[in-house]
């Protein structure tokens, strides 16, 4: 391997013609600038989901408070979860994809880079999209963003204003740019891996893609022609999801959540895979059951398909109906099981050191437990019915989608920000981000779990006095975790300025993998010539 | 078998099951019916110590509120039983987990093994009983007290003693009993001034009603669910119950409550801007006080139907109709009657109003809008859009929801008010006739 890197490194200068300025970032085809601004995107859509969740708690903080109206609250918690999942965690895993994948694979570039290009500029519209209702409210047009929450139930959607309208273009643009980034991906990891790097021996994080990748491709186009069917129903008199022309509104929960479920996993395969590596680096052991691993996303992939309105106990569904959607859905829980079992003997007798990533990764397999287990209580149809809609459901859904992809993330982009910026990060700081984030996600979101169990609902402006103490406590937690997460802005910043210790090529003592044989920063071209791995 | 009300719960028929079961479930099920109300441990504790301000008023305010139907106590049951089995599951993957942090860090000199999988007998057993006992758990541990819980939860019809009707709108409940010809609505009564106080005192904020729905104890009542314009959803967390409402579709469910006394939940989904103020209380009284109930509501709807029929003074009907129009109109169109900008006309003729062309044609030609203002139209076809609504707007048909009277005087509050000054009084045989002329 080590020849591959001399020869790279020899040939830097006459491949690094890069273009200067805007136009690099604008028409830049090369996988690593698209994949730093994927990451980019990401991360700022984070802070600005971020600031939503901030509004929602600041307005809860005590009863009958007044920071937002009912018609901003509902825009609020609509916007936090739209642009949560859309526009942070799934732009974030895409950009580790474009960054990492064809390192890893000893690919040139991804197959398609024209595509790539396109994937990635038709984000920053589709959010303008989302957002642009606001602004149009200040000037006396219509009545702001997207109120219905983000599944956007009919008919309540269908009567909203006309924020409807625009959250569906902004969806049918990033379903857009999803399904090129799975092509691509696709293409790439079929056709595109170093001469050695058969199937069998594809790091796992590629793997996982690979499944996502597919499960976007199979899922998404459910939402779009749900968008569009409710945008007819709209404006063109159709009567797709009301009841009066011969619809039906749980059509509508049918199309989303046969998108939703397998979101949940489109979000949380990527860092599954990526966790993997990062526990054997700071373990400094090999990967424990690789195939066990390659195995369990597949199954996870089908299974995430065909268990979707465990989301819809309550909507009214016969027995059968009841009985499937709660057995296959508890039949997740075993391959996720695999993955955590595999997890464990990752780092059982390794030699663990404690570094920023690693802290995360484990804090992964802490929480995202918590998240998987009280799933399980989910799918139980009749237990559902006091669960479904109430804080317990927040709190559940949380410590699965922070808990496991955003604490994936967090552990990712430490542990490649050194190799891609070339210098490391303020591990001091990054110990903080962690504690931070570990207490004020805690006290968030256990409060939550009790309020739940007690009867709170959720999605509501104020509450009763009864639930005072969970709020005010998760509203604390809240603002804790906030503010933690300027600490991951400043160590991007540290990083990416090079003022501190430069990165060597393995980062890491204990790191594996094609990418880790580049220097760091990587070259801006690089395996121009194919590596060949035995 | 619950010697109180006789009905068979979930552990009853895991006993019932088979020699599987019983000897391999039986042991944790008879530990947790004798502790049914210690259930989340530590976690719970050290999170109450910081909601230590609601636990002086309710007994245990992280814990499910006491079940008084049987789905209710087949709930608590499998949650208690879940969350049992899964801080075991959870506590032996966290001490697997610290107990390789602990030991086996590169600080304390251990040097990595190289193992990538299984290898002995012995290793593979580490790795496959643990799913095994997690297919166990998720198919016999839960799968069996589920299957019963989904059959018995879906047996709305079997043994009702009562039919009740409930018809969720924006942003209220009303309640039919088909067989004893009676029905009233029930909306949020706790008062603006407290919601708008910043610190509500009242110890039942946000779950209280106007006309809660009374129900008898001991029986089984079907519960019928129809909604006139969003999804709702009734949800009754004592119960156990959560049903949605949807529109255009009929949905059932089922109560039998084993105590009386007094139960409170909320709408349980989103349903637009008052979803937070839409509550459902349920009062439920043993047999004798429920029939006695009954007949007294059956007498007084007849007084109230003929009192509906008597004119009214202009003052009675100002008063009566400010009171209802802030529960009933105030929530879309506002305390002021200007409506929201873009959405909700104003009621004041010759306001400034804007809205989509869909929204504005609508009300133009209802006549109620002409050159970008706000007109303000005939009695008569006031009185048609109060009672029939506006399709295709969140305007409802309040025909179905309000009586003569209330209707009368809203239509009077509203035209002497927000600045209009017809000086009309209409009166409840204006709304009746109203009501005769659209059939």
């Amino acid at each position: 391997m080590s020849s591959v890197s001399a020869y790279v490194n020899e040939h830097e200068h006459e491949h690094d013609h890069k273009p200067r300025g805007l136009a690099r970032w604008l028409f830049t085809t090369n996988h690593k600038d698209i994949g730093i601004l994927y990451m980019l995107f990401g991360v700022t859509f984070f802070l600005v989901g971020g600031l939503f969740a901030e509004l929602i708690r600041a307005q809860l903080i005590h009863p009958a408070n007044h920071v937002l109206t009912p018609e901003l609250y509902n825009q609020a918690i609509t916007l936090h979860g739209l642009v949560m999942v859309f526009a942070a965690l799934m732009p974030v895993t895409a950009g580790f994809a474009n960054y990492v994948i064809p390192l890893m694979i000893g690919a040139p570039d991804m197959a398609l880079p024209r595509l790539n290009n396109w994937g990635f500029w038709l984000l920053p519209p589709a959010a303008v999209v989302l957002v642009f209702p606001g602004i149009l409210q200040l000037f006396g047009v219509g009545n702001g963003p997207i109120d219905t929450g983000w599944t956007i139930y009919a008919p309540l959607s269908v009567r909203s204003g006309l924020g409807v309208d625009f959250a569906i273009f902004a969806i049918v643009l990033l379903g857009a740019s999803s399904l090129m980034a799975s092509i691509n991906i696709i293409v790439t990891i079929f056709n595109m891996r170093a001469p050695g790097v058969t199937m069998m021996k594809l790091p796992l994080f590629a793997w996982s893609w690979l499944i996502t990748a597919f499960l976007l491709i199979a899922v998404f186009p459910a939402l779009i022609a749900g968008g569009l069917m409710l945008l007819t129903d709209r404006h063109f008199g159709t009567h797709f999801f009301s009841a009066a022309g011969g619809g039906d509104p749980v059509l509508w929960e049918h199309l989303f959540w046969f998108f939703g479920h397998p979101e949940v996993y489109i979000l949380l395969l990527p860092t599954a895979g990526l966790l993997s590596h990062i526990l054997s680096a700071f373990a400094r052991k090999p990967i424990f059951g690789y195939r066990a691993q390659v195995y369990a996303y597949w199954t996870i992939g089908v299974l995430s398909v065909i268990v979707w309105a465990h989301h819809m106990f309550t909507s009214g569904m016969p027995i059968a109906g009841q009985l499937y959607f709660m057995y296959s859905t508890m039949a997740i829980s075993i391959p996720v099981t695999v993955l955590f079992i595999c997890w464990l003997g990752t780092i059982w007798r390794g030699a663990l050191s404690f570094e920023t990533p690693m802290l995360f990764a484990l804090g992964y397999i802490g929480l995202f437990g918590i998240g998987g287990l009280t799933g399980l209580t989910l799918a139980d149809a009749v237990a559902d019915q006091q669960y479904h809609n109430s804080y317990y459901l927040v709190a559940h859904f949380h410590y699965t989608l922070f808990g496991g992809p955003i604490m994936g993330v967090m552990a990712a982009a430490y542990f490649y920000l050194p190799k891609i910026t070339g210098h490391m990060y303020s591990e001091r700081a990054g110990r903080w981000h962690f504690w931070l984030c570990i207490i004020g996600f805690n006290l968030t979101f256990i409060p939550q779990f009790l309020a739940g169990i007690a009867g709170a609902e959720r999605r509501v402006v104020d509450y009763p006095i009864q639930f005072a103490g969970f709020h005010m406590a998760s509203s604390i937690g809240a603002f804790i975790l906030g503010a933690a997460q300027l600490l991951l802005v400043y160590n991007i910043v540290v990083a990416w300025r090079g003022r501190t210790e430069p990165a060597s090529a393995r980062v890491w003592e204990g790191a594996q993998g094609l990418e880790f044989t580049l220097p760091s920063p990587p070259p801006y071209h690089t395996f121009a010539e194919r590596p060949a791995v035995v | 078998m619950n010697s109180e009300t006789g009905t068979e719960t979930c552990a009853d028929r895991v006993e019932r099951f088979g020699y599987l079961a019983r000897r391999l479930v039986r042991p944790l099920h008879r530990s947790l019916l004798n502790r049914r109300r210690l259930t989340l441990g530590s976690a719970a504790a050290a999170a109450a110590a910081i909601s230590l301000p609601t636990l002086a008023e309710a007994r245990n305010p992280f814990e499910f509120p006491t079940p008084v139907t049987p789905v209710a106590h087949d709930t608590l049951y499998v949650h208690d039983l879940f969350l049992a089995v899964m801080a075991v599951v959870f506590g032996i993957g966290m001490c697997v987990l610290l107990y390789s942090v602990i030991q086996h860090r590169k600080s304390r000199g251990y040097s990595p093994a190289a193992f990538s999988g299984p290898k002995t007998l012995g290793q593979w057993m580490v790795v496959v009983v643990p799913v095994l006992a997690l297919a166990f758990i998720d198919y016999v541990v839960m799968g069996i007290p589920s299957y019963y819980a989904v059959v018995a939860m879906a047996n709305t019809r079997e043994d009702a003693a009562l039919v009740v009707k409930a018809t969720a709108s924006q942003w209220k409940w009303r309640y039919e009993y088909p067989d004893q010809e009676i029905a009233f609505t029930s909306s949020l009564s706790t008062p603006r001034a407290q919601i708008e106080s910043g610190s509500p005192t009242d110890p039942h904020y946000l779950y209280e009603v106007d006309n809660p729905l009374v129900l008898p104890a001991g029986k089984k009542v079907r519960i019928l669910l129809v909604s006139l314009d969003v999804i709702h959803s009734w949800w009754v967390p004592a119960f156990g119950v959560k049903q949605d409402a949807v529109p255009g579709f009929l949905r059932e469910t089922w109560v039998k409550i084993e105590k009386p006394g007094i139960y409170r939940g909320q709408c349980g989904e989103l349903c637009g801007t008052g979803h937070a103020f839409m509550p459902i209380v349920v009062v439920a009284k043993a047999e004798p006080a429920f029939e006695r109930w009954v007949a007294q509501t059956q007498n007084g709807e007849k007084a109230v139907a003929l009192a509906e029929e008597q004119p009214l003074s202009r003052n009675d009907l100002l008063a009566r109709g400010k009171t209802a129009y802030e529960t009933n109109c105030a929530p879309c169109h506002q305390i002021t009657g200007l409506g929201l900008p873009g959405a909700i006309p104003p009621l004041a003729a010759g306001q400034a109003f804007t809205a989509t062309p869909e929204l504005t044609d609508k009300l133009a030609q209802l006549g109620t809008y002409r050159d970008g203002k706000i007109v303000l139209v005939p009695v008569d076809r006031q009185l048609g859009i109060v009672l029939h609504g506006i399709s295709g707007t969140p305007m409802p048909a309040f025909g179905l929801q309000l009586g003569d009277a209330d209707i009368a005087a809203i239509v009077t509050y509203v035209r002497n008010s927000f600045g209009n000054h017809t000086g009309d009084v209409v009166q409840p045989a204006a709304v009746k006739s109203a009501r005769v002329q659209a059939n």
